[in-house]
This record gives C-alpha cells, sequence and structure tokens, in this order.
C-alpha cells in the first residue's frame, strides 16, 4: 500500500530532515511514525500526501509511484488519502457541516448527496448535533474530530494524521484513539505520527521510529 | 448531471455569494466598471446615430450625367441601354426641354431664358445607386465618365466625403477609447480578484491540500470577475439610455429647427447583451490573469 526505498529529504535551506527512510505498510495495517519533536514526523507525513517531494529515493502509494508523477497528477492522488493536518486547517469562516464538504465539493459530489454523506461522516466522529456550529466554539477535542470527519467523508483507503492528539487531554485522546481503532478495523490503512508514548505501547508492533531524520 | 457541471453550478453561486457578502465593495466595483464602460458606450450610440442621419439625408446620393451638347438621340439611347444593365440604381433621364423649364420656372430666370437664341443645356440623367459608400460612388462615377458622349459626371457629395472622414475618425477615436476603458475595466477586475484571493487564502491552501486542481480554485474568481463585467454593462446600459433620454428633448428640438424628424435611436436588447458580453470577457481577462498570478503564491 506505502512502500518507501531509501527516502531522503532535504529543505531548500540544506537541511537533510529525513535520510534514507524505507519501510513498507500494507493494506488494512495501523501503524505508527514516532519520534521526538524534530525527528521528521512531519516532514514524512508530507512526503506521503505529496504536499512535499523527496530530494532522492522513491514512494510508491496505492500502486503510484509518487516521485514519478507530474504536478497535474498530484490533485487526483490527494484525493484518494485522508489527510489530517497537524495543524488540522480548519476553516473558520464556515460551519462544520460545510468544512467537511469541502473534500465532497472538489469531487463534484451533487449537493444533496455531499450533505448527506458529510452528515454522516459528522455521525461517525460523533458530532451530528453540532454541524451547524462554527469550528470556533468547539472545544479542542472536537475540532479534531471534526478535521478526522474531513479527511474521511470521501472514503479513503488510506488515513494519514500528523500529531491528531498534540495538544488534547487524557480522555479526548483517548477518544481519537478509538476513532483511528474502529477505522482501522473496517480495513482502512491508517498511519498517525505521533510522539505519544502510551498508543505506541499500546500498538508496539508496527512502529517506523525516527529521531533527527534517521530510523532506527 | 456530470461533476463538471456540478462544479460550475457550485462555483457559480459561490461567486455570488461573494459578491453579496461584501455589498459595498461590489458596488464600489460596479460603478467603477460601469462608468468605464459607460463612456465607450454612449461614444457607440452617437456614432451610429451620425451615421444614420448621415444616410436618410435625401439627395446626397446621386450621380448627375451630363451629355455633351451635340449628342443626339442615338447616344441618348445608348446611355439608357446600359444604365438598364447597372441594375443596382435607380435613374431617371432629364431631357434638355425639361431642364430648361425647370429654370424658367424660377422667379427672374424667364426672360434671361427668353432672351436665349437656343437651348444652352445638355440631356442629363441623375443616377441614384443603392451603394452609398463614398468609394462606390467614386468607382461608379470614373466608369459612367468613360462612357460615349458623357461630358461630365458630377458625384453630389463632397460633404458626404467629409462626413465619412470625420465618422471614420470619430471610430478610430471611439476604438482607442474603448482600448483604453477596457483595459481599465481589466485592471479594476484583475485588483477586485486580487483582493479575493487574499481573503479566500486560507479555503485555497487547504483546498489544495485536499485535492483541488488549480481549475477548481480559479473557477469561482472567474464567474466572479465574468458576473461583475456583466452587471457593470447593465449599469453601463442604463446609464447610456438615461444619458439619450436627457439627450432626446434638445435633439428634437433642434431637428426641428431644420424641418426634420429626427429622433435619437437607443441602444435595443442585442446591442445591451453585446455590451453585457463585453462586460463579462474583460472581466473574466482580468480574474483570469488576476488568480494564475495569486496561484503562484500557493504551490
Ligand atoms: N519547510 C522547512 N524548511 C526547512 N526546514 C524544515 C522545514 N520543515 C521542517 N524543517 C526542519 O526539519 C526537521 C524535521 O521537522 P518535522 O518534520 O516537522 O519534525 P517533527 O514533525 O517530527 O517535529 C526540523 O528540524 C525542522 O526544523
Ligand atoms: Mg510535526
Amino acid at each position: 500500500m506505502i512502500v518507501a526505498s531509501n527516502l531522503t529529504k532535504r529543505y531548500s535551506g540544506g537541511y537533510e530532515a529525513l535520510r534514507d527512510i524505507s519501510f513498507e505498510i500494507s493494506a488494512g495495517q495501523m501503524v505508527f511514525i514516532s519520534g521526538h519533536s524534530g525527528a521528521g514526523k512531519t516532514t514524512l507525513v508530507k512526503l506521503i500526501s505529496t504536499v512535499e517531494r523527496p530530494t532522492s529515493g522513491s514512494l510508491v502509494v496505492n500502486g503510484q509511484n509518487l516521485t514519478a508523477l507530474g504536478r497535474n497528477a498530484l490533485p487526483y492522488v490527494r484525493r484518494n488519502l485522508g489527510m489530517i493536518f497537524q495543524d488540522q486547517k480548519l476553516l473558520f469562516d464556515r460551519n462544520a457541516l460545510d468544512n467537511v464538504m469541502l473534500p465532497l465539493e472538489i469531487a463534484g459530489l451533487p449537493r444533496k448527496d455531499a450533505i448527506r454523506r458529510a452528515q454522516a461522516a459528522l455521525d461517525k466522529v460523533g458530532l451530528l448535533a453540532r454541524e451547524k456550529a462554527l469550528p470556533v466554539t468547539l472545544s479542542g477535542g472536537e475540532q479534531q474530530r471534526l478535521a478526522i470527519a474531513r479527511a474521511v467523508v470521501n472514503r479513503p483507503t488510506i488515513l494519514i494524521a500528523d500529531e491528531p492528539t498534540g495538544n488534547l487531554d487524557a480522555a479526548s485522546a483517548s477518544d481519537i484513539l478509538d476513532i483511528f481503532t474502529d477505522f482501522h478495523r473496517v480495513g482502512v490503512t491508517v498511519v498517525v505520527a505521533t510522539h505519544d508514548q502510551s498508543w505506541i505501547d499500546r500498538h508496539p508492533e508496527h512502529v517506523i521510529r525516527l529521531s533527527r531524520g534517521s530510523q532506527q | 448531471m456530470s461533476a463538471t457541471l456540478i462544479q460550475h453550478q457550485a462555483a457559480f453561486a459561490s461567486a455570488l455569494r461573494r459578491l453579496w457578502a461584501t455589498p459595498l465593495n461590489t458596488l464600489l466595483s460596479l460603478l467603477a466598471i460601469g462608468i468605464v464602460l459607460t463612456l465607450p458606450a454612449f461614444g457607440y450610440v452617437l456614432l451610429d446615430n451620425l451615421r444614420d442621419l448621415g444616410r436618410n439625408t435625401s439627395g446626397v446620393q446621386e450621380i448627375s450625367l451630363f451629355m455633351s451638347l451635340d449628342a443626339g438621340k442615338r447616344e441618348v439611347g445608348e446611355i439608357e441601354n446600359r444604365l438598364k444593365q447597372v441594375t443596382n440604381a435607380r435613374w431617371r433621364f432629364v431631357p434638355k426641354e425639361e431642364a430648361l423649364k425647370r429654370i424658367e420656372a424660377s422667379e427672374g430666370m424667364a426672360e434671361i431664358v427668353a432672351s436665349l437664341p437656343r437651348n444652352p443645356l445638355p440631356d442629363a440623367f441623375v443616377i441614384e445607386p443603392e451603394n452609398s459608400k463614398p468609394e462606390a460612388l467614386e468607382v461608379l462615377r470614373k466608369e459612367l465618365a468613360g462612357w460615349p458622349k458623357v461630358e461630365h459626371v458630377q458625384l453630389d457629395s463632397a460633404w458626404i466625403k467629409r462626413f465619412d472622414a470625420f465618422l471614420r475618425l470619430g471610430k478610430l477615436a471611439l476604438t482607442l477609447l474603448a482600448g483604453l476603458f477596457g483595459a481599465g475595466l481589466v485592471a479594476v477586475t484583475f485588483n477586485t480578484i486580487r483582493l479575493q484571493v487574499m481573503a479566500h487564502a486560507a479555503e485555497i491552501e487547504v483546498a489544495k491540500m485536499i485535492g483541488a486542481t488549480n481549475f477548481f480554485i480559479k473557477r469561482p474568481f472567474l464567474y466572479y470577475g465574468a458576473l461583475q463585467g456583466t452587471l457593470g454593462g447593465l449599469l453601463a446600459a442604463a446609464l447610456t439610455l438615461i444619458g439619450l433620454s436627457l439627450l432626446a428633448g434638445p435633439v428634437a428640438e433642434l431637428a426641428a429647427l431644420y424641418g426634420g424628424n429626427f429622433a435619437l435611436r437607443a441602444p435595443g436588447p442585442g446591442e445591451i447583451a453585446v455590451l453585457c458580453g463585453i462586460g463579462a470577457g474583460l472581466g473574466w481577462l482580468g480574474a483570469q490573469l488576476s488568480v494564475s498570478l495569486s496561484l503562484r503564491k500557493f504551490d
């Protein structure tokens, strides 16, 4: 599902954020990317989600070699990934439902169907009652669940989250982990970058450990 | 319904919402675009009316053909035959006797005519070609002048030429003005769209990250520019109509002084549609330039 070989990422300033990373994630797995702050977790997530391109090495996602893809093909790759960004990137000028609608608008779904699917996604993360709420009126945990709803509304086969519990209390963080586990159970490939050791302790079998850009 | 059609619909609706969301800005932009379009539109309508005026003034398109004095019936018949073959012209024969009679009828001329030993006037033809363009008239004049026993061909159109030259100058000035003001419209749209892109920067960034194509992002802005231009065109049409109705009274008075009944022709629905179309096209162009440039920042 995701195959990385000898990935290296050097940012334009010359800083090498990732060095010679190789791993393989098969369909339906739940995998964690761990490491301290600055280890390169976000960089790796950005490479998988085609937001950044590797300096060298190859990366195959969903059978597509990302390094060989042209710029015009990238939007279509991104649509098949459910992305949960470290800073969530919610739109604060529209309500919860309209935030979740965005990927469906991009896909060109008829509005009625889009509303129905967005509501179903909100229901899955327990936010259906708050569909008309503006993101600022939601708690940190609710905002994170809204970001998850937007990521899954398009029914992606791969879900990628960057520090989804970054600044949440333990209870909210546990809710979020439960939601990811639910998706994993129904066959979605889940990749979560986190420095939260308790998660890794609960699923120690599939962890990509990074330390200052290198794999351990 | 196809996905593309749905996206166009959504983009159009979103453009309308964005226009509506900032009423004051929208109103100011519309006013700027409306005024920018009004000046060339008004100039066009005035020129068009002047051209009508030139065309409808009777007698202007006549060509007088004078035979030589020694031309007889046979030569006149020859000219008649040839004129019959020139199908796109009406003509009539003025025999020299009739011409003399007309002069006699004028006041004070009877005695002079009576004192003449013989008729000094030639036979003549008065020709009214259908094609009254100065160039065509000139060609016809040259041809007629080469016919046998034709002494002189006179184009009663010296002032048509002048009028035509004036109209052409007006048209040129109008084209330059329209070009200048069209560029103004593009500039106004460019700026409003730049501000719009800045206002929607967060949305654009997120949309791109989750798989929006550049075209998806551009679409609402293109519709915005085109809609703004269309509404500006409508406003310009309204302003032009108001201007014309203000001029109507004085023009009618002036026409009455010259014994005519000339009325200004207002632009019709077709012309208003063209004006709106031009507004839409230029608005779209301004938006396209602006959004293409602004989107580079998001890559
Ligand atoms: N756009 C960038 N340009 C230059 N350096 C960057 C950029 N993004 C991240 N880095 C650097 O790369 C390293 C890894 O960053 P990141 O992938 O965000 O780590 P993590 O998510 O594990 O905290 C850090 O030292 C960071 O400063
Ligand atoms: Mg990070």
